[in-house]
Parts: structure tokens; sequence; C-alpha cells
């Protein structure tokens, strides 16, 4: 027993320095050789200010702008220091209350557009941090946004297109469209 | 179901059926001391470790008998369980806290430490804003390593059982832990967490980052909020340890639904990959060390029979989504340009297959990891996930711990089955008696009673009811599944649950260590009797434990004990909910 006790406690020992010290500092020193960019967080950086990860969505309301998913995390939408999900079940009133108030701004800042809402746009995302909407939902909108600044709708039509990822390597995951990264940070600059 | 979703579907099977053969061939050839490919760049490591350890009077030689490498696995882990819980309670004394986080709470931090150890990664608690980052990496980080390892040596000490005859030992647990750190979870781990940083997972130290908001928003109480700060961390490392030992405690609150945790669809596929890598190869591990391949793939091909099916219902259910959205004007058609279905709680990045695909695979295995919030799922898209777990953690299971687990379905099916024809059980040669089956009886009814016992008392007591975030049958299944996934050493939550009090963390701790010992110290205690047998040799009067007579049998075992425990209580919960639907 004793001879046990005393083989437990330095296999531990081992094994945690092994495992718990040297490997994840090894990880962060060859992820920061290699790929600091990605290892930071993948920080955009505009007029030399970082005004958010291309990985972490953020909020936005304003008619002319790309609107991003609901978010469930607290005490605001898109707080990336609490992600969190809402966790409604299907049949919870309160998720039927946030998807009718939703869809009620939706057409608030669109008026006339009466056509269904694309599901991601009305449903809050698992990690309240989804940086992506649909293409769907990104058609959906392009309408809004280019009658909002007086663009030809063929011109936003156009952004959406060319910037929608698809799948990767063809073949996994869905079509999206990235909605800090690409649209709305370059909407903000011809502002 | 769309054709996207086919094809991926397919790819992972593919892929994953490919791996099976070269790793677990590898892995067994580890467990049994052999030389690899890999021993010129690992074997020094190795030998460094036992040279240290030999000076503190570590003997890797030594065999053991079954009840001391029981003893070892005890106190092993139960080093660990003190480090956990001591680590978590210092950590505002201790360095590597940039976000000044406070000491853990003392129920929260033993219901961690026993999650962790236990190979469980039940979460009470939100990573990002509960464990500073020291904590995450010296105690989480390490303890994914070693539960994950102690269910794999575990599983090695099991397989001895069978293959040995007329011998008393099965071999030495350090050795056996020691091995499976340094020549697979560790070497596997590297090159993972690397690739996963490529596409964007985070691995720093620096403190989170504060960022200007395009456009500023208002925040509950109408207050104007201009800045978001981005919480990171050494992540990438801990995110692949956490896949590949079916840990599943994420770094953050929202685990691989977090976009870094799992920024890209091809991290989603390599994580995917590496919940059922382990458990899907340890089957051909088990038919290569019993020098019968045919024995691991009847195996195998029981769970990923399951699986499959299991897969499509999942699939099926949140494709379909939610008949109440029509009705509000919400269009959730499939098509190419979206996925359509049941959007709440998934990222548009998965959409719907691969939310699907990881729900089912996270509980098939014990990994208990999610990429979508499970709460939000239709009702039998939930239960499915829910009724993996309470089948025991044996459809891949977790590392070493599902096909032990399995194997213990085995010995029920052949002694059922033995007593229908008429013969005397046997499996790979070794007579099945009352104390095989005793102890395998045990390994199964166990977790059974923790779960239901568990549910039930949470229903019937106040601080059970509160924490219930959804109302109806819905809430009854937010509670059964905590204690399923507690019972079962599996992890994942209808995360609704608000978990974080005395009473859950008591009781979700104590179906922890319950479910995990009750079942790895009855699975050592059959190998170390089936060991001192003889094999006796097949013959035409031997029902063989393979083909598909035989898979089918096992699957039928598997589903009758899981649908007889748990029906009546599916029914109060997912299966009355999906009645409820219009």
């Amino acid at each position: 027993m004793k001879q046990l006790l005393k083989s437990a406690f330095i296999v531990f020992l081992m094994l945690t320095v092994l495992t718990g010290v040297m490997y994840p500092l090894a990880i962060t020193g060859v992820a920061r050789m290699l790929f600091s960019h990605r290892a930071n967080g993948s920080l955009l950086v505009k007029d030399g200010r970082e005004i958010g990860s291309e990985f972490i969505g953020q909020p936005f309301d304003d008619p002319r702008y790309f609107w991003s998913r609901l978010s469930a995390t607290g005490p605001f939408p898109y707080n990336a220091s609490a992600s969190s999900g809402s966790n409604y079940g299907p049949l919870n009133p309160a998720l039927k209350q946030a998807v009718e108030a939703r869809i009620k701004a939706l057409r608030a800042a669109d008026p006339g557009n009466d056509a269904p809402v694309p599901v991601d746009l009305v449903t809050a995302s698992a990690s309240g941090l989804d940086p992506h909407i649909t293409v769907a939902a990104a058609q959906y909108q392009a309408i809004r946004v280019a009658r909002q600044r007086g663009w030809p709708e063929a011109q936003v039509e156009q952004l959406v297109a060319q910037f929608t990822e698809g799948q990767q390597w063809g073949m996994l995951g869905e079509r999206r469209v990235n909605v800090l990264k690409r649209k709305n940070v370059d909407l903000s600059q011809v502002r | 179901m769309t054709t996207s979703g086919w094809i991926q579907i397919t790819i992972y099977m593919v892929v994953l059926l490919l791996l099976v053969r070269p790793l677990g061939s590898y892995m067994a050839r580890v467990y049994e001391g052999e030389r690899s490919f890999v021993t010129p760049l690992l074997g020094p490591l190795e030998r460094f470790l036992y040279r240290l350890g030999r000076s503190f009077g570590l003997r890797p030689d030594a065999e053991m008998e079954w009840g001391s490498y029981a003893i070892a696995v005890l106190l092993f882990n139960f080093l660990g369980f003190v480090f956990v819980f001591g680590v978590e309670r210092l950590q505002q004394f201790l360095p590597g806290n940039p976000q000044h986080l406070t000491n853990v709470s003392p129920d929260l931090a033993f219901n961690t430490a026993v999650s962790f150890i236990s190979n469980t990664n039940w979460q009470s608690y939100a990573g990002e804003s509960t464990m500073s980052y020291l904590t995450q990496m010296l105690a989480l980080t390490s303890q994914n390593f070693l539960s994950a390892a102690t269910g794999m040596a575990v599983l090695a000490a099991v397989i001895r059982g069978f293959a040995r005859q007329s011998a008393s030992t099965l071999g030495n647990f350090w050795a056996d832990v020691l091995r499976s750190v340094v020549y697979i979870l560790l070497p596997l781990s590297v090159v993972f967490a690397i690739l996963l940083v490529s596409q964007g997972v985070v691995q720093t130290l620096s403190a989170p980052h504060t960022v200007q908001l395009v456009q500023p928003t208002v925040d509950a109480s109408g207050q104007t909020v201009t800045q978001q700060t981005i919480a990171v961390g050494p992540v990438a490392s801990q995110e692949a340890i956490k896949m590949l030992g079916t840990n599943g405690g994420g770094f953050f609150n929202v685990n691989s639904a977090h976009p870094f945790e799992n920024p890209t669809p091809l991290t989603n596929f390599l994580e995917l990959l590496a919940i059922l890598l382990i458990p899907a190869a340890l089957c051909y591990t088990f038919g290569s060390m019993v020098k019968d391949t045919r024995k691991g793939w009847a195996i195998l091909a029981a769970m990923v029979a399951m699986f499959v099916i299991l897969l499509g219902v999942t699939v099926w259910a949140e494709q379909t989504g939610n008949p109440s959205m029509a009705a509000l004007g919400v269009d959730t058609a499939p098509g190419d340009l979206q996925a359509g279905g049941n959007m709440e709680g998934k990222e548009v990045r998965f959409g719907i297959t691969n939310s699907a695909l990881w729900a089912t695979a996270t509980t098939a295995a014990s990994s208990g990891s999610v990429n979508s919030m499970h709460d939000s799922f239709m009702p039998l898209g939930g239960m499915v996930p829910m009724w993996l777990m309470q089948l025991g953690e044996v459809v891949f299971g977790g590392a070493g711990s599902g096909l032990y687990g399995m194997l213990a379905f085995v010995i029920i099916a052949v002694f059922v089955a033995g007593l229908i024809v008429g013969r005397t059980p046997e499996y790979l040669g070794k007579k099945i008696e009352a104390y095989e089956m005793k102890m395998a009886s045990i390994m199964v009814l166990v977790p059974v009673v923790v779960v239901l016992i568990g549910a039930a008392i949470a229903v019937v007591i106040p601080a059970g009811v509160r924490a219930v975030s959804n109302p109806g049958a819905h809430g009854f299944s937010e509670i059964l599944y905590a204690f399923s996934s507690a019972g079962n050493n599996n992890g994942s939550a209808f995360a609704g649950l608000g978990s974080n009090n005395f009473f859950y963390n008591l009781a979700l701790g104590l179906a922890m260590l319950f479910g995990r010992y009750w079942s790895a110290i009855p699975a050592l205690a059959i190998a170390g009797s089936l060991v001192r047998k003889k094999k006796a040799p097949e013959g035409a009067g031997t029902l063989p434990a393979q083909g598909p007579l035989f898979v089918i049998w096992l699957i039928s075992v598997v589903v009758i004990v899981g649908a007889l425990s748990f029906f009546p209580a599916l029914a109060l919960g997912p299966i009355v909910e999906h009645l409820q639907l219009r």
C-alpha cells in the first residue's frame, strides 16, 4: 500500500507537469511562432484600431447595416466574455415571444417586405457570438440596406455574393456570410 | 435531409472507420509494450519518466493483480481530485490569473474536481468567467489527459484478462497510464492543437482584448455599451485533449459552439472525428490483443449500427424543425441558401447536419462536448442524446470505459444466449459464470439506479425544481438529462438547468463518482476472475461471438436493457413534449 501511494504521487506529479505545464506552454510557444495572428484571436484592425475579431460577432440593429443573429448573452447581446445560448425549449413561450419581437423589428425596419424571414435571423445562436448569417438572411436584408443607403440593389447583392463563404473544401459545413468581417466593416467605410 | 448533409455524414463515417485499424493496431502495440515507428521519438521521454520514477520507488515492470490495479486507479484519481480541488480553491492567490478571478466555491470545486477525474467534465460553471488560465491548464487540461489515460489503462487490464490464461496478473497500472499519455494522447494532442490554432482556435496567455464595437448597443438596464471584451486563453491545448480523450469540458461556457473553440467547418470535422476516434479504434485494439480481430469488429459493428440509426432520428427531428415557426412567418425550409430546420441554439457555420451529428456522437461517446445547445433541440432530437447516455455510454462510450462497459453487455449477451440454447456460456474460450455475471450486472445497473433515483429526488425537492428554466415536460427533461449525463460520465447538459448550487453540485458529483468507479472496479474484478481461467478451444458447440447474428443479439440486449429501464421516464419528458408539438 505504501509502495502504491508513493508510486501514485510520483506518477501523478510527473504527468501533471508534463500535460498541465509543459504541454500547454509548448503549444503556446509554437502557436505564437507559426500562427501568431490566429493564436491571438484573429483581430480585425481598421485605421490602427482593433474593432473586433473575425470569429466573434457583434450586435447590429441599424437598418443601414446587415443585422446579426439574436444573441442570448447577458447583460448585453454579443458579450464576448459571457458566451451563452438561450436554452429555450421548442415549446417555451419565451421562444415564441423572441421570434415575434424579432420579426416585428425586421419588418419595421423594412416596411413592405413581408417575405418569410430566414430562420437563423429570428433565432439565438448557440454561442451568442455567431459571426455568421446564412446567405438567405443576407439576401433578405440586402434590399433594405440598399434602400437605406440609396444604392442600387444590384450593388448590395453583388456585395453579398462577393462575401459569401462557401463550404470549406467544397463539402464541409454550410455556406454563410460573416456579418462583421466583410459586410459591415466594408459598409462602415463608405458610410 | 439534404444531399450535402448525407455527403458530410458519409465522409465522416468513412474517414472514422478507415482510421480504426491503423490506430487500433498501434494502440495494441503500445499496451503490449512493443516498439513502433514512434519509439525513436517518444521512447526517450518514456525512459526518462521511468528513470525519474524509479528513484522514488516506482516499479513499472511489476505485474499487478486486479485488486492492486484497482487500488492504484483509486489512489491516482484521488490525488487528482485533491489537486484540482486545491487549485480551484486557491486560484486567486496563484499566478496565471490575468482576469483576477476569485476562488471557486467549495461545492462547485468539489463538483468540478469529481467531474474532471471521472472523465465526465460536467460543467456547472462558465469557464471564461470562473476558471483562471492556470486552473484551466494545470488542473483541468492535465486531468483531461489523466482521466482518459485511466480509462484506457483499465481497458488494457480488462483486455489482458481475456487474452491471458491461467495467470493472475493484469499488467501494471503506472506503465499503462504513462504509456497511454506518452505514446497516444500527448502526440495526437500536440498535432491536433497546432492544426486547431492554424484555423483560428486561440492559444495565448494574454488578458482578454477590449475592442470598440462597430455599432454601439444597449444593455439590459438601458446603458449604452460601446466596447466588447473578448475572452481568450490557452484554448487550443485544452481543446485538443478535450476532444481526443472523450472529456468534453470546454474552455468557454458554450463549449465547442464558441467560435474560439471551433471556428470553422474544418475544425468541426476534426473535433467530431476526435470524439469517436479512440473509442472506435480501441475495438480493434481489443481484437488484436485477444488475437481474434473478428471479435473487435463485431463489437464495433454493433456500435456503428446503433449510432447510424439514432443519428438518423436526430437529423430528421432537427431538420424538420419547429412546427410553430411557419405560422409566425419564418422560413425553415432547407435549400442552397440556408440549412433551415430548428436553428435555435445552433451556429450558422454548422447548420443542422453538423449540429445533429455532433449531438449524437458526443453522447454516443462519453465526450459531452457540444457545438449546439441540446436544451433547444426538438423533443425527439434531444431524446436521442439523452437515451444514448442512458444506454450506459457503450455505443463507442468513453476512452477505454466505453469498451469495458460494452464488454459487460457482451458477457450478459452470451450468458443469456447460453441459457436460451442450454450451453455453458463462454466468450473467447473463457467460461462466463455467476461471478462474471454479477459483476457485469453491477456495471449495467448501478448507472441506471443512480440516474433514476437521482432524478426522482431532484423532482420532489424545491432545490431540484427551482433550477429548471423551461416550463412543462421540458423542465423534467432538463433534470433527467442532467442525471443521465452525470451517472454515465458524459458531461453534456440541457444547459438551461441552473446547476451551480449546493444540491446539484453535490448530487451530480456523487452520481459521477458512482457511475465511474462502480463500472471500472467491477470491470477489473471480471478481468481478475477471467485471467485465472483456461481458454477452452472453440468447437462445433461454441456460440460464435461474431457475425451478424451476434451483432444483432448484442444490439438487442443493449437496447432492451436501455428501453426497459428508461422508457417510463422518457415518456414523461421528451415523448410527452413531442405529442404537444403542433
